[in-house]
């Protein structure tokens, strides 16, 4: 693709959505809002009530007027713990500038602040983890997937083990990978924590079949007579992939993609549980061990933060595919 | 008289089944000149197409063999550009993008930026497509798709243009349009052309020579009909031509009496049902 094309998607989705502005039908909009709206506001009530009635040894489950509350209480916490923090590190400055004034010859050390992690820091890390397993797992298996996609025999080869590993669970990979990465991740000054690399290599190694599989057979079924025009021109081997195989593939790639993010998202919750990476799923864990009168209603929020996260990096996904792809009639799920 | 410039002789070839190897085509001879026009017509799966893939290099003869300039072909190549039937443009690239493609993998070493450049743009005006140059297949006609498929066969400067039903999938008025351009074209450059078509109208209107292919298996040259009309041709004067229309009834004599098909009547009967069924009829 030329610099020229790089452009386009850019404005080609902002044309789109103008167009859609501009289509938009009063009454249509109405109902289109006033639908979803109806469902959750039903579901918010059902929940309340449903809630009410079920009792736990920590009190009754959390409803949404529990989750506001927390969530606000969450918030909170990290806007004091945020200041807390600007105020240790104040702290340290004032003083060595004092001791500075005093001993020219001080050099002055800065603590780095031992306050524990917050909701929303535990939610960018969770996002930081994730990404870096997919994008691992999208390099590792668009490439592969184009291999095999392109040799028949390779792909019966590969299948049986693409299918057996497919299935597998995180929690079964865990132990294995945790114990690899401790014996192989030796450093005197690490670069990342141990409990990050074992949660991204499990969500790479459970995200990785839905982009490969996709992949392959997006390579494997390209139009024959788009193969035939190749043939007659005689691409050159790599010319040929980046011209007629990857663009061929793109829509079913994104596809895998897609469904990728949407399992290394799952997965990394579980990951995070058992490799206390001090994200999310650890939040969650943290919550139920401490086990307070406001824990349920805290594990709640971090249920509804994972699914609104979830559904924000699946349109992320879809934008991103309908501004790459030329098939712009990829569908909207 | 020109010397030959194609010459496919005793070509055969066998599609390997479950039940053992299908002959397709057997003894395939024929002679084209340089500048010719011929098209083969025949009934649908008669192997007409299996004929031009041969010449394509698309598929390999199993028995005889094609030379082109006193050259065995024997993989594609683009001095055998191709038309396909459903314009085969690649759909994430512009009309203007996919003639560059074909332009630059065949006077990328030979031409400058520049002269690549005018060749594009020559050839999508040589199709009437210069208005069009940057719109992607998407966003244009049947018509104009084919016409950008010709302009990027046509850009290859092929030894021979191989057109493989090129208008078989366009409304009658769009098909004679480019039916006439396509003659303009010939004229003006003098390829050399070999058509599959299951159009005698068309046939008879852009030939030099008609080849009637029998009906499968073990299809074959059945006839080959020499068209002398003089070029310029045009349509409207043509239609009322004795002579055309001898031509034109000496093909359909040839399709609905000697190799009259069958077709069978269940639509879910299957190629092979079919096969069998294409025997002749007296």
């Amino acid at each position: 693709m030329t610099a020229q094309t790089s452009s386009h998607p850019w404005r080609k989705l902002k044309l789109n959505l103008s167009h859609r502005l501009a289509d938009i039908n009063p009454v249509q909009w109405l109902t289109s809002l006033l639908l979803p709206v109806t469902g959750i506001v039903v579901f918010l009530m059902l929940w309340h009530v449903g809630a009410s009635q079920i009792n736990t040894s920590l009190g009754t489950f959390p409803g949404p007027v529990d989750v506001v509350e927390q969530s606000q209480s969450l918030w909170q916490g990290h806007v004091a713990e945020r200041e807390k923090e600007t105020a240790f590190y104040q702290r340290q400055e004032d003083r060595n500038a004092a001791r500075m004034a005093d001993d020219p010859s001080y050099s002055p050390t800065i603590h780095s602040y031992p306050g524990k992690a917050t909701f929303i820091d535990q939610i960018v890390t969770s996002l930081v983890t994730v990404l870096a397993g997919f994008l691992v797992s999208s390099v590792i298996a668009i490439p592969c997937g184009i291999i095999i996609g392109l040799s028949r025999s390779t792909y019966q080869a590969v299948n049986p083990i693409i299918q057996i590993f497919k299935p597998v669970s995180p929690l079964a990979w865990l132990p294995l990978v945790t114990m690899v990465v401790s014996a192989v991740y030796v450093s005197d000054d690490p670069m990342f924590e141990k409990s990050f690399i074992t949660s991204l290599f499990t969500v790479t190694l459970c995200s990785l079949w839905p982009t490969l599989i996709n992949t392959a057979v997006g390579v494997a079924n390209i139009d024959r007579d788009l193969l035939n025009v190749s043939k007659v021109l005689r691409l050159p081997t790599f010319t040929h992939i980046r011209k007629i195989v990857i663009p061929s593939a793109i829509p079913m790639m994104f596809t895998g993609l897609r469904v990728s993010l949407g399992i290394a998202w799952m997965v990394l919750i579980a990951a995070e549980m058992l490799a206390q990476n001090p994200g999310l799923g650890k939040f969650v864990w943290d919550e139920f061990q401490n086990g307070s009168s406001d824990s349920l209603g805290r594990i709640m929020v971090a249920v509804l933060a994972i699914g609104l996260i979830g559904y924000a990096l699946d349109r992320i996904m879809l934008m991103l595919q309908q501004a790459v792809s030329w098939d712009k009639t990829s569908e909207q799920r | 008289m020109t010397q030959t410039h194609l010459e496919l002789s005793g070509v055969g070839i066998d599609f390997p089944t479950p039940k053992g190897p299908f002959t397709a085509l057997s003894n395939v001879n024929l002679k084209v000149r340089d500048g010719e026009f011929v098209s083969l017509i025949g009934h649908s799966g008669c192997g007409k197409s299996t004929v031009l893939n041969i010449v394509a290099g698309l598929h390999q003869a199993t028995r005889g063999g094609v030379l082109l300039n006193g050259k065995e072909v024997n993989e594609p190549g683009p001095e055998r550009a191709v038309v396909f039937q459903n314009h085969s443009l690649l759909p994430w690239l512009t009309a203007w993008e996919n003639v560059e493609l074909a332009v630059k993998r065949v006077f990328g070493k030979t031409k400058s930026r520049a002269e690549l450049k005018d060749w594009i743009a020559h050839n999508l005006e040589l199709v009437h497509m210069g208005h069009a140059m940057h719109k992607r297949p998407g966003e244009i006609s049947g018509g104009m798709k084919q016409r950008v498929g010709i302009a990027r066969a046509l850009a290859m400067q092929p030894s021979v243009l191989l057109l493989d039903e090129p208008f078989g999938a366009l409304d009658a008025l769009t098909r004679a349009h480019l039916q006439d351009s396509l003659m303009d074209i010939q004229a003006q450059l003098g390829t050399t052309v070999i058509m599959i078509t299951h159009d005698v109208d068309e046939a008879v209107l852009l030939s030099d020579r008609i080849v009637m292919m029998t009906n499968g298996p073990s299809a074959t040259v059945g006839q080959i009909l020499d068209v002398d009309l003089e070029r310029p041709r045009n349509r409207l004067a043509l239609a009322d031509d004795g002579h055309y229309n001898h031509l034109r009834s000496e093909v359909l004599t040839f399709l609905y009496e000697k190799q009259r098909k069958i077709e069978p009547i269940s639509s879910r009967a299957t190629a092979t049902t079919q096969a069998k069924k294409n025997t002749e009829v007296a």
